[in-house]
């Protein structure tokens, strides 16, 4: 894939991983450039013993979607409802457009939040969950009953307003409470984890209407998700946090293509490692001899760090960083080695097949993950069938 | 094909309920029906004659003391039911949003335990709390607070009312703890995000979500209330009658039982009117499924 004459005749066309498909660059640039909304300095809570946010650095910048990501107690529902009030912090400072949030109590503080349950008042109407916080309003019934249908109207609810919450499906639900916290226009929208009760096709089209509202309202959203391909879907920037910490915060391409440490790649998507050793280091590259694969030289950039000292120098590579062909087809990938399959999961779209690479002494390495996009026409290689893998250096990571 | 294996079931079915059907037909249906039918037979002398009269109803409308007394057993009942759950509610918010969760069966183990002394007991109890050299008159005339023991605490309303308030306390406090304890707490949190006082979130979002169970403890101490005997004859020392004391009087002191059962049938109308009209005022709070 290094000249454009073997980019054409490569089978699956791979997207490059710096290149912003979803968002557009317009876009990109405005949102580095705006100010920040939230701001998180040396944030810490416990509980009791439990360490649970272990100093929380953090700009969330105004009109930007926002995602905390990270496994279950990894302290990222902790931080959202820090930031809500629902939560006092131990130490530090939380401010919410510039204005310092440790006095404010949850019903002051310029946010809204969707919970994960949706939270939806079982003995109101749809109508009077959306109108909820609108007691205070100083505008007339009229134009109260006004807002509450164009509301309605903005999460695709129109004419449900008399229905009884307790009669909605789940994904209405997550449209009622998007619109009655939408309503009071915060300045900041809070979701934990909206779509975690969906079905994975309610799912997949909730991140879409979300995305789109995001861009209409021009809101800040605040996401909490363990799940990373929801995250690299709907966010502009995500927080990878482990353990209370922020390990990660990075766009979704750069979180992807360059994880900083090896449990963020681990975590993100599906990562393969081989052990390596480093041969010899200067200013310029790393030579490296790695299982399977061979010496590589690498880049200064294309290391990370691997938090597990002990478990010595990994090689990582994304499953479609790497292809393979059934041995005997030419092909011209720039490092090309043998395998074996052992094994084949088929998608549909893609095929996942799990390969033994020849080492020099005549064993074979532990199985990678290499996808496939599938062609019609072509077909699927079967479990045993030995295969051509090709790969370019400029493709992997060290994780040291 | 599958019609005998139905009737099977059907008369496994039948089976099952039938001792309970049994039991309640001996001891709740005939009970009452037989009490139906003496409301409407005529009084001799030493013996009901069985001829058909609504003579026992009429009399029971147009006796004034009919009236005074059922009027005083709505009033008891009526006080002692707000008494009852206005104070059990605390009790049970406490019991639900400040109790440990693990100490949460401790807590309605000790709420129960008024309950492993008979309630006769517990009347005489409250006897030696509010009597003439009971405990309350005993310690203030020994600091010195008073010369003479206070004739007002026993045998009047209050002390009947007091004393039904502490015999039903754990029957309200259940109901609405159970109500409050099945609140979703992201329900409360909801309403403070969308701006609202924890004050005015109570009111808006916790108080009608425990309406369900306000509703049943209501019931549950005025139903039984209304037709208390043992108080009245006790406490309030037989001087101030309630309707089951009216009952009692008719079945037994004066034999009439056909009159005693026209005034239990025409109690448990007005109970059940009451308390069906009680019901149609709350009844959007109980559609609400959570």
């Amino acid at each position: 894939m290094n000249d454009s004459n073997t980019a054409a005749r490569q089978p699956d066309v791979r997207p490059a991983p710096m290149q912003r498909n979803a968002k557009s660059a317009n876009r990109y640039g405005e949102l580095q450039a705006a100010r920040p909304m939230i701001e998180c300095r040396e944030v810490h809570k416990y509980y009791g013993d439990y360490h649970a946010l272990r100093g929380i650095d953090l700009d969330i910048r105004e009109g930007e979607f926002f995602s905390l990501l990270g496994p279950s107690g990894c302290g990222k529902t902790t931080l959202l409802r820090t930031i809500a009030g629902f939560e006092d912090i131990s130490s530090g400072v939380v401010l919410i457009d510039d204005k310092d949030m440790a006095a404010v109590p949850a019903n002051k503080r310029p946010t809204n939040m969707v919970f994960q349950s949706y939270a939806i008042f079982p003995h109101l109407t749809v109508a009077e969950n959306v109108a909820f916080g609108l007691r205070r309003d100083p505008r007339s019934k009229s134009e109260k009953a006004a807002a509450v249908d164009e509301a309605l109207k903005m999460v695709g609810l129109t004419g449900y307003g008399n229905r009884a919450a307790h009669a909605l499906s789940g994904g209405q639900r997550q449209r009622v409470a998007l619109a009655r916290a939408l309503i009071l226009k915060p300045k900041v929208l809070l979701l934990d984890e909206p779509l975690s009760a969906l079905d994975r096709k309610m799912r997949e089209q909730m991140q879409v209407e979300l995305i789109k509202l995001q861009r209409q309202v021009g809101i800040t959203f605040v996401l909490v998700t363990h799940d990373q391909e929801e995250a690299l879907v709907m966010s502009d920037r995500i927080a990878v946090m482990f353990e209370g910490q922020i390990a990660q915060l990075d766009e979704p391409e750069s979180l992807y293509a360059r994880p900083v440490t090896r449990r963020v790649a681990d975590f993100i998507g599906v990562m393969n490692f081989l052990p390596a050793t480093i041969l010899s280091e200067d200013g310029e590259v790393i030579r490296v001899d790695v299982e399977g694969l061979g010496e590589i030289e690498l880049a200064h950039s294309q290391v990370a760090r691997n938090e597990d000292p002990d478990a010595g120098p990994m090689i990582g590579f994304r499953p479609e960083a790497v292809s393979i062909f059934p041995a005997g087809q030419s092909q011209t990938a720039p490092r090309q080695n043998g395998g074996t399959i052992d094994e084949v999961v088929y998608y549909g779209d893609m095929t996942y097949y799990d390969v033994r690479l020849d080492e020099e002494d005549g064993t074979q390495s532990k199985p990678v993950r290499i996808s496939m996009r599938n062609v019609y026409g072509r077909d699927v290689s079967c479990v045993g069938d030995r295969g051509v893998i090709g790969w370019a250096p400029s493709s992997l990571i060290l994780f040291r | 094909m599958s019609a005998p294996r139905f009737d099977a079931e059907a008369r496994q079915g039948l089976a099952m309920v039938s001792p309970p059907l049994i039991y309640a037909i001996l001891l709740l249906a005939a009970p009452l029906l037989t009490i139906l039918a003496y409301s409407f037979f005529k009084d001799g002398y030493l013996e009901v004659i069985r001829e058909f009269t609504l003579e026992n109803y009429r009399a029971v409308w147009t006796d004034p003391v009919f009236h005074k007394i059922m009027l005083r057993s709505l009033g008891v009942a009526v006080a002692v039911t707000l008494a009852t759950v206005l104070l059990a509610f605390p009790v049970a918010y406490f019991l639900s949003f400040v109790v440990k969760p693990e100490r949460k069966a401790l807590w309605i183990f000790l709420i129960t335990i008024p309950f492993w002394t008979s309630y006769l007991i517990r009347v005489f109890l409250w006897k030696v709390i509010l009597g003439h050299n009971g405990v309350i008159n005993s310690s203030l005339t020994g600091l010195g607070l008073i010369d003479e023991p206070l004739g007002f605490l026993l045998f009047n309303v209050q002390a009947m009312v007091i004393t039904l308030a502490h015999a039903y306390a754990p029957f309200a406090i259940l109901p609405i703890y159970v109500a409050l304890e099945k609140i979703d707490r992201s329900l409360l949190e909801a309403g403070r995000d969308l701006g609202e006082s924890r004050l005015m979130t109570f009111w808006r979002v916790t108080l009608p979500l425990a309406m369900p169970g306000v509703i049943a403890a209501t019931l549950i101490v005025f139903i039984p209330t209304i037709g208390d005997y043992v108080t009245p004859e006790l406490i309030g020392g037989g001087k101030i009658p309630m309707i089951a004391n009216m009952v009692q009087a008719n079945m037994l002191a004066l034999d009439n039982k056909p009159m005693g059962s026209a005034l239990a049938i025409t109690a448990m109308l007005i109970v059940t009117v009451v308390s069906l009209i009680f019901l149609f005022f709350n009844r959007r709070f109980l559609r609400v499924q959570q």
